[in-house]
């Protein structure tokens, strides 16, 4: 058991330094941040001066070796852009990444579960079939146009959310968040929104699913039998029991909320990791994303090896063909 | 209805903090983040305009660009190789030190110390022999050889505090090291505030990176006091966010709207657009290497573009009005030279050239290639405005001409990657000139490349005259405003002969602001939030 | 309900799936998409790409205008002068065909890792399905956006990194499928008969592994439009020279505010009845697959 567990950490970090490795080199070959970065108006001294000191003059592979040297002692590299070490610039930008998804995740259930429930319980109603009509668009609007029509209307038309940016923040526990004032709520509204609204399509699919199977179920006809209320029967036997897939889902999704809030930052002007990624790419600030994509990896790792870890704990079967393999 | 309502709780919102004039933020969303509040680290737009709030140069440039006053009240030129400085009296750091010579001769100590800095402050200062501080108000500066160019170096770099660096000694500047100094704050102590301390009409509050920078006023500013108290600018990078951020009335002010919208915000009830000329042209280099040059097709290896008559049809057949009119929606002047009229260097005896495509397939024709060839157009598509549009507008004009031409475009990061790699054989790129006017974008985009005169920078053409250097290098040696003036002139009148560079227009640059605000617009397209104020 | 030995499987797929309305409407959709792409270049009113038939003088116009030489723009002009309709039935046909090229590589590589990892299994399958979780465990649309950084812009490019992060789901899908059909009596009967493995496997474990591989493969095919929308929106997709529908979108996106709404608003619209049709029709298929959806 623990040597299956140990495995598989050892075959995750290997992942993460393959990628790190891949990435790197990558966009070494993409092109030379300091032809971004450098004035036109300097000269070709002052552009080699700049080149030197980013350590780009070295030959690829030492200025890897120094990157594994820097790694060793939990120095990812430092910025080219911004000259800060580029662990510390995600770590400042990943409060807001969080807290978008979060409340995405949070905007999924507390839609998606009752729309979802609604369209099991009463599958050939002409709502039903709005909300599961309203689904399949939602699964299928691409994210950044449905960003820009949500600020059109709210922002622009009615004039009733701000359009992006992150609101005022308060400290909680040492870290910013926005979700604590009022400005920073209505700042809010709107990314976590379009972040959510896939997940709030697949939220009603699971439920809707799972309300209808649960529904056919003994134990509801049962309850149903005994005269139970419906109130009770749906808000107790159904809800719980379509609860834990959901958030099992969800919980699994929760790296996708993040890779997909890259769009939702770039379009709301979202200060948080995603957007700093691409601005990174943009300007070839290579130790930035090699730091980001060892951060994510590292989280997505984590996430998976929990998942991992407490169903091999739940699932006797899966420990047998651990074993096996 | 519930629309209206809202609408009418702003209106009295407006109306409330209306009164209270003096007491207000301004918001701006600005289209790209300044990489650091360092004003020393990055030689950028971005951060240089942010530097213009917070930190003062020894001399400034005006909204044209020309020499202005600043912590330096007047200067003279005792001989051709001497600068003489009188600092202003009376000018306080925003932590309530004084200003004095000390505090130049500090910075200039730490122009080559700034580690990791992507673009150096250090061409500024290289041209200085020696920087002296005979007393607290004078500084004395001498070149090694006459140098006109001094004045506009010195208004490209801010003066930051030596006290707040953490320097408390007397220093002496020495070229290539200074002494007595033990070490230099990291720029993140300019990040965090610590050593953000200049002379500017705006003292540092607060950086978040990818949010905003808050700035206070300075209420013992040496100068005019600004009117806001408070200014906020927010890197908004998305065109369509930034403009519907003004709409929503997040922003006060925003840089660089798109220019198709600016028609809808100029019809939109509660915005005024504000627009001035810049200095930056947008040009087409040429291949003038290359053989075979890579782009080109259907010559059997020859490279068309070394034949001036070539260069001249290509001229010809690009309708630079029509490319203003229809691509940059009127926000551009059609360009012939490299810098506008209203800077130095000029030659005004040449006029723009009219677009004749009769006359440039003759001219093919005459050069050999009756049948014209293909040739692929290497351009940026997130650089310049409407970049990547020009260069298929150009595209399509070449083609009715003849020249078969395809366009390739790509991200700035790979465009400028491959460019200095020479893979294109022609390129669309962008010049904003600095104060130096018309000998800024001759020496950097036309002369020979040359490393240690400094000279050719830029010149990813590989054109090479040598008339035309000794021009420029005339220029640059000529101390005294009129003959340098006149040497530049006549650069600039072989580089329009020769076609050694294709200019197409300057741009203008468009601000967006809430209805009854203005800014005065600056030719180096940098917005100094200083010069926000409400309309008369 | 139980089958009837004598019908089809084929015609029982078939009339099931007309039994709903929405369905047959999508699949028309599906038809509809599919042959204006094909036949683009014959339907399209104008070369979009062909820079000597745009004229920039009819930059910028509104639907139903009509050009500088009498030409009739139904759906109006981008700022080239590049007439939108083209533009789009272009632009359709680039979105599917990279989806297409792109998915039906990633079923060709799939199929074939998952069947080896099934037939062969100990060591080979360890590894490969191992490989199909770590891929699976990140977000596709990171992973394009990543190899996009490093592999820059480009048709072939994108069509590469949507295979890699497509791969996984048909192998995955395929073994668990082969998985059963190779303990089935037949297969141990063709081994003993020391049939070649290829003709077991391509002859008969393959085709019965078909109907799952479909059903991802429909879904599959919307999610790399989708994806290649977003990755172009975010300025690593297809080069700007000939723009797909999500190019498209996003070259209007800064048009929206300015009331030249068409420039962004009918790519969109295609983009969107595409991805709708597509995701219905793929929906519907898998009802009918799914034994325990029918009633």
């Amino acid at each position: 058991m623990l040597a299956y567990l140990i495995r598989r950490f050892g075959q995750s970090l290997l992942v993460m330094a393959v990628m790190a490795t891949i990435v790197f080199f990558g966009l070494y070959m993409v092109g030379n941040p300091v032809d971004l970065l450098i004035n036109p108006e300097d000269d070709l001294a002052a552009q080699e001066a700049a080149i030197r000191r980013l350590g780009l003059d070295q030959p690829i592979y030492i200025q890897f070796l120094q990157f594994l040297k820097g790694i060793a002692t939990g120095n990812l590299g430092v910025s080219f852009v911004h000259n800060t070490p580029a662990l510390e610039l995600i770590l400042s930008r990943l409060p807001a990444t969080l807290e978008l998804a979060f409340f995405a995740m949070l905007l999924a259930i507390l839609l998606g579960i009752p729309l979802g429930m609604i369209a099991g319980l009463y599958p050939n109603s002409p709502g039903s079939r709005v909300i599961m009509g309203g689904s399949i668009i939602g699964f299928s609007t691409p994210n950044f146009w449905q960003g820009l029509m949500l600020i059109m209307l709210f922002a622009v038309f009615w004039r009733v959310l701000p359009s992006g940016g992150r609101g005022q923040t308060t400290d909680l526990f040492g870290i910013p968040v926005s979700f604590l004032t009022l400005d920073g709520l209505r700042h809010l509204i709107l990314p976590a929104l379009n972040l959510a609204i896939f997940k709030i399509a697949l939220v009603i699919r699971l439920s809707r699913a799972g309300t209808s199977e649960v529904s056919l179920q003994d134990y509801v006809k049962y309850a149903r039998a005994r005269g139970l209320s419906e109130k009770r029967i749906v808000g107790v036997h159904i809800l719980k029991n379509i609860l834990i897939p959901v958030v099992t889902v969800l919980g699994l999704e929760l790296g996708n909320v993040i890779a997909f809030a890259v769009v939702t930052e770039t379009v709301f002007a979202w200060p948080g990791i995603g957007k700093l990624l691409i601005d990174s790419i943009g300007l070839l600030d290579r130790p930035v994303v090699v730091a980001y994509m060892m951060l994510t990896v590292f989280m997505f790792v984590m996430i998976n090896f929990f998942v991992d870890m407490a169903y091999s704990m739940l699932d006797p079967r899966i420990r047998i063909k651990a074993g096996k393999s | 209805m519930k629309n209206t309502i809202w609408r009418v709780a702003l209106a009295a919102g407006l109306a409330v903090s209306g009164a209270t004039a003096q007491a207000e933020t301004l918001t701006a969303g600005f289209a790209s983040e300044p990489s650091s509040v360092d004003p020393l680290y990055h030689n950028l737009g971005p951060n240089n305009a942010l530097r213009k709030h917070m930190f003062e140069a020894l001399v400034g440039e005006d909204e044209n660009l020309g020499i202005v006053p600043m912590l330096a009240e007047s200067w003279s030129n005792p001989d051709d190789l001497t600068w003489e400085f009188k600092l202003r009296d009376g000018v306080k750091f925003h932590d309530g030190t004084d200003f004095t010579a000390r505090d130049f001769l500090y910075t200039a100590c730490r122009i080559p110390n700034v580690p990791n800095s992507p673009s150096s402050m250090e061409g500024f200062i290289k041209r200085a022999e020696t920087i002296e501080a005979p007393d607290d108000h004078t500084i004395r500066v001498t070149t090694a050889t006459p140098y006109p160019l001094l004045l506009s170096d010195f208004a490209s770099f801010g003066v930051v505090s030596a006290s707040a660096a953490g320097h408390d000694g007397p220093v002496t500047y020495k070229k290539g090291g200074c002494e007595g100094i033990a070490s230099y704050p990291p720029s993140e102590d300019y990040n965090s505030g610590k050593a953000a301390i200049g002379t500017g009409p705006y003292k540092f509050v607060s950086f978040v990176s990818g949010d905003r920078i808050t700035l206070a006023r300075f209420d013992d500013y040496w100068g005019e006091k600004p009117y806001w108290e408070e200014i906020v600018i927010r890197p908004i990078t998305n065109d369509g966010a930034r403009v519907a951020a003004l709409l929503a009335g997040d922003v006060d002010i925003i840089e660089k709207p798109p220019v198709q919208d600016l028609e809808t915000l100029r019809a939109e009830d509660g915005v005024d657009v504000v627009q001035g000329a810049s200095s930056r042209v947008i040009y087409l280099h040429f291949d003038h290497q290359g053989e075979p040059s890579p782009g080109i097709g259907g010559t059997d290896g020859k490279n068309p573009l070394k034949d001036v008559r070539v260069r001249k049809a290509i001229s010809l057949a690009i309708d630079r009005p029509l490319i203003v009119d229809r691509i940059m929606g009127g926000l551009a002047v059609p360009a012939r030279q490299l810098v506008p009229d209203f800077m130095r260097g000029v030659d005004p005896e040449i006029g723009l050239e009219e677009a004749n495509l009769e006359e440039a397939k003759k001219l093919l024709a005459e050069a050999g290639y009756p049948d014209g060839f293909t040739l692929v157009l290497g351009t940026p598509n997130d650089r310049y405005i409407n970049d990547s549009k020009i260069a298929q507008a150009v595209a399509q004009m070449l083609t009715r001409a003849g020249i078969k031409t395809e366009v390739d475009a790509m991200t700035k990061s790979v465009f400028f990657s491959r460019r200095n790699k020479y893979e294109f054989s022609l390129y669309l790129a962008g010049w904003g000139a600095s104060g130096a006017g018309m000998a800024s974008p001759l020496r950097a985009l036309v002369a020979t490349q040359n490393k240690d005169k400094g000279l050719g920078g830029t010149n990813r053409g590989r054109y090479s005259n040598a008339e035309l250097d000794a021009e420029i290098e005339t220029a640059l040696a000529t101390v005294e405003p009129e003959a340098h003036d006149a040497a530049l002139r006549r650069a600039s009148k072989i580089v329009v002969d020769e076609v050694a560079i294709l200019p197409l227009h300057y741009e203008v640059t468009p601000w967006a602001l809430r209805k009854g605000l203005t800014i005065t617009p600056r030719a180096d397209q940098h917005t100094v939030l200083t010069t926000v104020r409400p309309v008369d | 309900m139980s089958a009837i030995p004598v019908e089809s499987p084929f015609k029982r797929f078939v009339e099931d799936f007309v039994r709903s309305p929405t369905a047959v409407i999508a699949a028309i959709g599906v038809l509809v998409i599919a042959c204006v792409a094909i036949f683009a270049a014959q339907i399209a009113p104008q070369n979009p790409y062909d820079l000597a038939e745009i004229n920039i003088m009819d930059g910028s116009l509104p639907p139903g205008s009509v050009g500088f030489d009498g030409f009739h723009y139904w759906l109006g002009t981008d700022e080239q002068g590049r007439d939108m309709l083209s533009a789009m039935i272009y632009g359709l046909r680039i979105s599917l065909s990279v989806s297409l090229i792109a998915v039906g590589s990633a079923v060709a590589i799939g199929m074939s890792l998952g069947m080896l990892a099934a037939w062969s299994g100990g060591r080979i399958e360890a590894f490969i399905m191992r490989a199909v979780d770590i891929q699976l465990s990140f977000p596709a649309l990171l992973v394009a956006l990543l190899l996009l950084a490093i592999l820059g812009k480009g048709i072939d490019k994108v069509i590469i990194a949507l295979v890699l992060v497509q791969w996984a789901y048909f192998a995955r899908t395929v073994r668990g499928a082969a998985l059963v059909e190779i303990r089935k009596d037949y297969v141990m009967a063709a081994r003993c008969l020391a049939l070649q493995p290829m003709r077991i496997l391509f002859g008969h474990v393959l085709p019965n592994c078909l109907p799952p591989v479909i059903v991802i493969a429909t879904v599959q095919v919307a999610n790399a439009i989708a994806i290649e929308a977003s990755l172009s929106f975010l300025g690593v997709g297809v080069p700007i020279t000939e723009p797909s529908l999500g190019l498209l979108i996003s070259n209007g996106f800064g048009y929206l505010l300015s009331g030249r709404y068409w420039i962004s608003f009918y790519p969109g619209v295609v983009l969107l009845v595409t991805l709708v049709s597509i995701n219905v029709v793929g929906d519907h298929v898998r009802d009918i697959l799914n034994p325990r959806m029918q009633k």
